[in-house]
C-alpha cells in the first residue's frame, strides 16, 4: 500500500499508447465540450457512453474522465473570450476574464486560467491519490445500515447544496428514486412495468441523462440567435506581466485547497467552489472595487478551485462508490456497464483500473495545458460554427447515442419523454441533475434499507445504534435543520412589522 | 395559478398513481419490507413535499407569464425524436437520420442547401461506419440502409 509504487503501476497503464490515446482523446472532446455553449460534460459524457461499450473498462473510465476535467478547462475560454460560460462552473470567470479581454489582456487571461487549472488538477490528483485508498478502506467497515445513512446524508446534502430551492431539489430527487424503483424488484416482483418487457431490468441512467441534460438543452436554446463578437487573441500575447504573476500565485494556491475541500462534498461543487473562491479572493484583496473591472485574481482563484473540485468529486464515487453529482452518476453507470463496481473494493478487485485512470489524470492535465495554451485559436474557431448547423447534429448524437446502450427504440422513446420533462422543469424552475442522481442510488438505497431491516428484525433504532449511521443521520438532520431555521428566519424578516 | 403550484399538483398527482399502482405488490412489514415498501414511503415524502410547495407557491412566477419563444423549434425537434422511434427500425439509421437532419438543418433552420445536403448524407453515413466498427449494432432498413 505504498501510494508512490502504486502510482507507478498506474502510469505504467495511462501511458500504454492505446490508453494515452483515449486520455487524449478524452481532453480533446472535453476540450470542445467546454467550449462549445449548449453541451455541457455531462451531456457529453452520457452521448458517448455507448463509443465505449467495444472499449475495456479502463480504457472507457479513461476516456469519459477525460471529457468530465477537460470541460472544466475548456469552459474558461468562451468566458473570457465572449462572455458566455461553456459550462455552469466558469460563470463567475466571465467578470473578470472578459473584463481583462475587453482591455487588450485576453491572452494573460487564458494563460492563468490554464496554469491555474493545470497546477490545481494535478495537486488535487495527488491528494486524491492519497485520500482515495484510505477512505475506501475507512468504508470497508460499512454494513447496510452505514450505506442507508451514508446515501439518505448525501441525498440530503446534495439538495441543500442544489443552489436553488431544497424543497424542489428534495422532490426531484425522490421522483428520481421512484423511477428507480421501475422494473424487477429483489424479491422478482415486477413493479411498474405494464407488462412492457422492456422495462424489466428498469429504466437506465442513459436515456434519462440524455433526455434530460442533451435533448432538453436543445429543446430550451434551438431557435435562439448565434453567439456574439469573439476576441481573438495571439500566442504571442499569452505572456501575463510579472505583476500579473505575482498576483495570481496566491489566488490559484486557495481555490486548490478551497476546491479540493467543496470538491467531495454531494452538490454541484464545481460551481460553487468557483463562486466561492471569487467571493474568497475579493474579501482578501486590498482593492476590491477591481474585481468585475479585470483582476486577474478574478480568474485564477475560481479556474483553480472549479478544477480541483472536479477532480475531488471523484473521490466519494470511487471509494464510497457513491457519486457526489450527476456527472459521477454516470461516470458510475459507465463503470458498472463495463462490469466494475465502485466502492471500497475497487482499489483491491480493479487495481488496473483505480490506479490507471488515477495516473491518467496526471497524463490528462499535462495534454491539457498543451492543448489549451497553443491551440486556443483552433478551438476558438469552432465557436463560427452556428447553433442552427450544430444542433441537428447534436440530435443524431442523442438518438445514436441511446440507441446504441440497448440497440432498442423504446429506450430512445424515453429519451424523448424526458427531454420534454427536462424542458418543463427548467421553465418550472426546477433542476433536473437531482432525478439522474435519485435514479443510479435508487437500487443500492434499496438494498441496504431492506436489508438493515431484515438485519434489525424491523427495528429502526439499528440506524442509531451504530456510530457511523447514527452520525451519517444526524449530520443529515442538522442540513436539514439548518435550512429550515433559513425558510423561518427569512420569513420572518419578510414578515410585516 | 402559480408555476410552483401547478408544479405542486402535478408531484402530488405522481405520488397518487404510485400510490395506486402499488395496491396489487406486497407491502410486507418493518421486519421483512416487500417489493411496494419503498416506493409507498417514497410516494408519501413526495406527496408531503408537493403539499408544502402548494402552500408556499403563492408567491412564485404567475404560470401566463412564462416565455414559449422556442416552443415552436422544441416541438419539431420532439417530432423528429419521436420519428426517430417510429422510423429507425424500418427504414434503418442511414436512412432516418439523413430525413431528420435535412428536416431540421433544410426546412426549419434554412441552411445553405449544399452545407445542409452534404451534413444530412455524410454525417449519417459517418457515424455508420464509426460506431459500427466500435462494435454498436445500428439498425439497417430493407433496402440495406
Amino acid at each position: 500500500m505504498d501510494p508512490v509504487h502504486d502510482l507507478l503501476f498506474g502510469l505504467s497503464i495511462a501511458l500504454q499508447p492505446e490508453n494515452f490515446i483515449y486520455s487524449f482523446l478524452g481532453c480533446v472532446i472535453g476540450t470542445i465540450v467546454g467550449v462549445l455553449p449548449g453541451i455541457g460534460p455531462l451531456a457529453a459524457v452520457s452521448l458517448l457512453l455507448p463509443g465505449t461499450f467495444g472499449l475495456d473498462a479502463t480504457k472507457a473510465v479513461i476516456l469519459l474522465g477525460g471529457i468530465y476535467y477537460g470541460a472544466m478547462y475548456g469552459g474558461s475560454t468562451t468566458s473570457i473570450l465572449m462572455r458566455i460560460p461553456g459550462e455552469a462552473a466558469s460563470i463567475v470567470t466571465c467578470l473578470d476574464g472578459y473584463a481583462m479581454a475587453q482591455k487588450g489582456r485576453a491572452g494573460p487571461a487564458l494563460m492563468i486560467a490554464a496554469i491555474g487549472s493545470f497546477v490545481a488538477g494535478t495537486l488535487a490528483v495527488a491528494a486524491l491519490t492519497v485520500l482515495a485508498p484510505l477512505l475506501a478502506r475507512f468504508a470497508l467497515r460499512f454494513g447496510p445500515p452505514e450505506y442507508t445513512a451514508l446515501l439518505l446524508f448525501g441525498l440530503v446534502v446534495l439538495s441543500y447544496m442544489s443552489g436553488r430551492s431544497m424543497l424542489k431539489a428534495l422532490a426531484m430527487v425522490t421522483v428520481g428514486l421512484l423511477l428507480g424503483m421501475i422494473g424487477v424488484d429483489l424479491a422478482a416482483h415486477m413493479r411498474f412495468t405494464y407488462g412492457l418487457a422492456e422495462l424489466v431490468d428498469g429504466i437506465g441512467i442513459v436515456p434519462v441523462a440524455v433526455g434530460l441534460f442533451g435533448l432538453s438543452e436543445i429543446l430550451t436554446t434551438a431557435g435562439k440567435a448565434t453567439p456574439p463578437q469573439v476576441y481573438k487573441p495571439r500566442l504571442r500575447d499569452l505572456s501575463p506581466s510579472r505583476e500579473e504573476w505575482r498576483a495570481s500565485v496566491g489566488p490559484i494556491g486557495r481555490g486548490t485547497v478551497l476546491g479540493f475541500a467543496v470538491g467531495a462534498l454531494p452538490g454541484p461543487a464545481h460551481i460553487i467552489s468557483s463562486f466561492a473562491s471569487y467571493a474568497l479572493e475579493r474579501r482578501l484583496s486590498r482593492h476590491p472595487e477591481r474585481f468585475g473591472e479585470g483582476a486577474i485574481e478574478g480568474v485564477a482563484g475560481p479556474e483553480s478551485a472549479n478544477n480541483a473540485a472536479a477532480q475531488a468529486a471523484f473521490a466519494p464515487m470511487l471509494a464510497l462508490g457513491v457519486p457526489s453529482n450527476a456527472i459521477m452518476a454516470m461516470m458510475m453507470a459507465a463503470m458498472m456497464i463495463h462490469g466494475v463496481l465502485p466502492g471500497p473494493l475497487l482499489i483491491r478487485q480493479n487495481p488496473e483500473v483505480f490506479w490507471g485512470f488515477m495516473a491518467s489524470m496526471y497524463v490528462g492535465n499535462v495534454v491539457l495545458l498543451i492543448l489549451n495554451l497553443p491551440l486556443v485559436g483552433l478551438f476558438v474557431n469552432l465557436l463560427r460554427i452556428p447553433y442552427r448547423t450544430l444542433y441537428p447534429l447534436i440530435v443524431l448524437f442523442c438518438v445514436l447515442g441511446v440507441y446504441a446502450v440497448r440497440g432498442s427504440v423504446f429506450e430512445v422513446g424515453i429519451m424523448t419523454v424526458m427531454g420534454l420533462v427536462g424542458y418543463l422543469l427548467r421553465k418550472f424552475d426546477f433542476e433536473a441533475a437531482p432525478i439522474g442522481i435519485g435514479l443510479v442510488l435508487a437500487p443500492t438505497l434499496e438494498i441496504s434499507l431492506r436489508q438493515s431491516l431484515i438485519l434489525s428484525r424491523g427495528s429502526y433504532v439499528i440506524f442509531l445504534a451504530r456510530p457511523i449511521a447514527a452520525t451519517l443521520l444526524a449530520a443529515a438532520a442538522a442540513v436539514l435543520l439548518l435550512a429550515l431555521l433559513s425558510v423561518v428566519r427569512r420569513a420572518l424578516r419578510s414578515a410585516p412589522a | 395559478m402559480t408555476i410552483d403550484r401547478v408544479s405542486a399538483v402535478v408531484l402530488l398527482a405522481l405520488a397518487l398513481l404510485v400510490f395506486w399502482e402499488s395496491r396489487s405488490l406486497p407491502l410486507g412489514g418493518l421486519a421483512r419490507p416487500g417489493p411496494a415498501f419503498l416506493p409507498v414511503v417514497l410516494a408519501s415524502l413526495l406527496a408531503m413535499l408537493a403539499l408544502v410547495i402548494l402552500a408556499r407557491g403563492g408567491r412564485s412566477a404567475r404560470l401566463a407569464s412564462l416565455q414559449w419563444s422556442e416552443a415552436r423549434h422544441a416541438a419539431v425537434v420532439l417530432v423528429t425524436c419521436v420519428f426517430a422511434v417510429v422510423a429507425l427500425e424500418r427504414l434503418g439509421y442511414r436512412i432516418t437520420m439523413a430525413v431528420i437532419l435535412l428536416v431540421l438543418l433544410l426546412v426549419i433552420e434554412r441552411n445553405r442547401p449544399v452545407v445542409a445536403l452534404s451534413l444530412a448524407l455524410g454525417v449519417p453515413l459517418v457515424s455508420y461506419w464509426f460506431f459500427t466498427r466500435l462494435g454498436v449494432l445500428l439498425p439497417t432498413g430493407p433496402l440495406g440502409f
